[in-house]
């Protein structure tokens, strides 16, 4: 900001004439702006709300599988789905989360030099590398490099990639939020680096970290590229994360909408069209936005409980 | 708020380190206090720089950290020394590895190619001679992209200045969080309500503005019904709408205060200060916000796939937002199912391919924006 110029003469009171117009407008613009983000927002949730509920309060959803259904089959449950998401997302999470943890601090507590800036471009590189790219990499590694079979695990290192840039990300803004008064309070007792990290800044940190932690597993449990490239839909209940197809929520949405059907059936004497396919989509979705939803929520409220704050 | 001090990591340790390393008689012919040390090399004191872009004379990895003592504390200081820096080695090492990989597999199959892997236009991978080419994905994939940001970035920009400049804290804060939430609706989501629910409501709009100005090659009808490239655009505009928002207010709000309260000073409306102080202030940050809403878009796979309809790509070359077709991602993931041959893989490989190499050199520029900005700020 070098000079500012105010165009038109200067009125005593802000604004007159076709300037208070052009504000007037502008206003409106930018208040509209927020309504029409809103529209989207509000319409997709309602759609899911609405047409997903009956499924997921039905008999048996969080207790049975898709096995043998088709569209033509009313009820099954999502527990294969669950399942198979949760313990895809929990593997990556084991994996991802010390991993990330160690970088953030290698980025605030000793990276210098070269390789300090590469990681924190890499970061930046990863945080923005497709789903898809990640799920093909690991494809080119595991299945078409060391001749191995798609399954569940496969799926988890995928998410891993997508998982450690953004814990790093929240991690690292924790631990340079960690006033250094109290890292040389702690030296001045004499107390190692180490030590110093590992029981004084991690700890003031540590509600911010496990927000991180939690938005990188909302961010990955929605995640699907990699589920289509590195493991099989599976309807049937699977819980080996190391061979054969599995399950995942976001892969029983894509099985269902891939087989979307009507079918007629007798009702209190009438001939109805019913979507079971349809209902069953819909509620695999309200699921996983529950699950996702749930997730970021709980992140908020680590998050306000904080010793740090920005 | 007190950024991290250079100083205090180096000097006791530095020096500590030297007189670890160096015979006895160093310290006779560097006879410098401590702490001047640290301070030659450059401390940073209270500087906003992040610890990347610190500017510095010589690496140390991991030096640091040896204590001035001799001590059980210093197989613990290494260790963590060790793996932090070996985790971000591993980090480096990995991006690595992406680019060797997919290269490794896709060099094959483009060899094996009978036509230009980069202008031809036919998709044949399965038999013996394979003949493939990406134009067709290349021109879908930017195009879905930049549909999505001319309807996001003007959205978002009056969202962030909302937030920003107009509401007051206890309505900017729930506006934001919402906004957020669009960001944790998963993509997969998106995709089905896309085509489900919002392909026939906009489709009165695709067919008055195919009819009004069908003549623009952008604007032919191609009788395509909700699977359309403008369909996955407005989807994909709904999805970066976030991030976009999210850098803009993060640059709006930095916007001086003393810049704000002159614009005020000499008379200004509320849309002049904006226009005056805000966002000449914020143009640089917009700019890589943007990129890396773009960078997001390019990339997305399963909304487009659920939403774009394959078409044929013999014929006359399709301009049109209102025709199918399919992206980079959305065509790797069509195919995921039957990945078969090396040679088969390979050619989808290389779709990747070039897909990570946009991907990166968008985020990339995005990055180099935002630091160039950091340094001057």
């Amino acid at each position: 900001m070098t000079s500012l110029t105010v165009p038109g003469p200067l009125a005593a009171t802000p604004g007159s004439g076709w300037r208070k117009t052009k504000d007037r407008i502008a206003t409106t613009v930018i208040y509209a702006c927020v309504l029409v983000a809103l529209v989207p927002l509000v319409w997709l949730l309602w759609t899911v709300v609405s047409r997903g509920l009956r499924g997921i309060t039905g008999d048996g959803w969080f207790t049975g599988s898709q096995r043998g259904l088709t569209y033509r089959d009313a009820g099954g449950g999502a527990l294969h789905a669950i399942v198979g998401t949760l313990e895809q997302v929990a593997l990556c999470t084991v994996i991802s989360v010390p991993i990330a943890l160690l970088v953030a601090i290698y980025l605030v507590e000793y990276g210098r030099g070269p390789l300090a800036r590469a990681t924190t471009f890499m970061v930046d590189i990863l945080t923005g590398i497709p789903s898809i790219v990640a799920a093909l990499f690991i494809y080119a590694v595991f299945v078409t490099s060391f001749s191995g079979q798609r399954a569940g695990w496969l799926v988890s290192l995928a998410l891993v990639m997508l998982m450690i840039p953004v814990v790093v990300r929240t991690t690292e803004e924790m631990l340079r939020l960690v006033p250094n008064e109290l890292r040389e309070a702690s030296y001045a007792l004499g107390v190692p680096k180490w030590k110093t990290i590992v029981k004084i800044v991690l700890p003031t940190a540590m509600s911010g970290i496990m927000t991180g932690i939690v938005l990188g597993v909302a961010r990955v449990a929605g995640e699907t590229a990699p589920l289509l490239v590195l493991v099989g839909y599976s309807p049937n209940d699977n819980n080996n994360l190391f061979s054969g197809p599995q399950g995942s929520l976001p892969g029983m949405i894509k099985d269902q909408f891939g087989n979307l059907g009507s079918t007629t059936i007798l009702r209190g004497g009438h001939k109805v069209s019913v979507h079971y396919a349809a209902d069953r989509m819909w509620a695999a979705a309200l699921t996983l936005i529950l699950l996702v939803m749930a997730l970021n929520l709980l992140a908020r409220l680590i998050a306000s409980r904080s010793k740090v704050s920005s | 708020m007190p950024k991290r001090d250079s100083r205090m990591d180096r000097t006791p340790s530095d020096t500590g380190t030297a007189r670890l390393a160096d015979p006895p008689q160093a310290d006779f012919e560097h006879p410098e206090p401590s702490g001047a040390a640290g301070d030659r090399r450059g401390p940073v004191i209270g500087s906003s720089q992040s610890a990347g872009v610190l500017p510095d004379d010589e690496p140390v990895f991991g030096a640091g950290t040896l204590g001035g003592r001799i001590g059980p504390g210093r197989f613990a200081d290494r260790l963590l020394a060790g793996l932090s820096s070996g985790a971000g080695a591993f980090l480096v090492l990995l991006i690595g590895l992406v680019t060797v990989f997919l290269v490794i597999r896709a060099l094959p199959a483009i060899t094996a190619d009978k036509s230009n892997f980069l202008t031809a236009r036919s998709w044949d991978v399965g038999g013996d001679a394979p003949d493939f080419g990406v134009l067709p994905l290349l021109w879908v994939t930017v195009l879905i992209s930049l549909v999505a940001m001319v309807l996001a970035v003007p959205v978002a920009i009056g969202i962030a200045l909302f937030i920003s400049q107009y509401a007051p804290a206890r309505v900017a804060r729930p506006v934001a969080y919402v906004i957020d939430l669009l960001a944790a609706i998963p993509s997969i989501i998106y995709g089905v309500w896309g085509i489900a629910v919002l392909a026939p409501k906009i489709q009165p709009v695709a067919d008055w503005l195919s009819g009004h100005a069908g003549w623009v090659p952008l604007f032919k009808d191609y009788n395509v019904k909700g699977g359309t490239i403008f369909t996955g655009g407005v989807v994909l505009a709904v999805m970066i709408l976030p991030i976009v928002t999210a850098i803009g207010r993060d640059v709006f709000e930095r916007t001086p205060r003393a810049n704000i309260e002159a614009a005020w000073a000499l008379g200004a409306t509320h849309w002049e200060v904006i226009r005056l102080a805000v966002l000449p202030y914020g143009r640089p940050g917009l700019v890589s916000g943007a990129m890396l809403g773009l960078g997001r878009a390019l990339g997305e796979t399963i909304a487009i796939t659920l939403i774009l309809s394959k078409v044929s790509n013999t014929g006359a070359f399709s301009f049109s937002i209102f025709n199918g077709g399919e992206t980079f991602a959305s065509k790797i993931a069509n195919n995921a199912a039957e990945f078969n041959s090396p040679a088969q893989t390979g050619a989808y490989i290389a779709a990747g391919l070039v897909l990570f190499v946009l991907t990166f050199a968008v985020n990339a520029a995005a990055r180099w924006v935002v630091n160039r900005r950091k340094e001057f700020s």
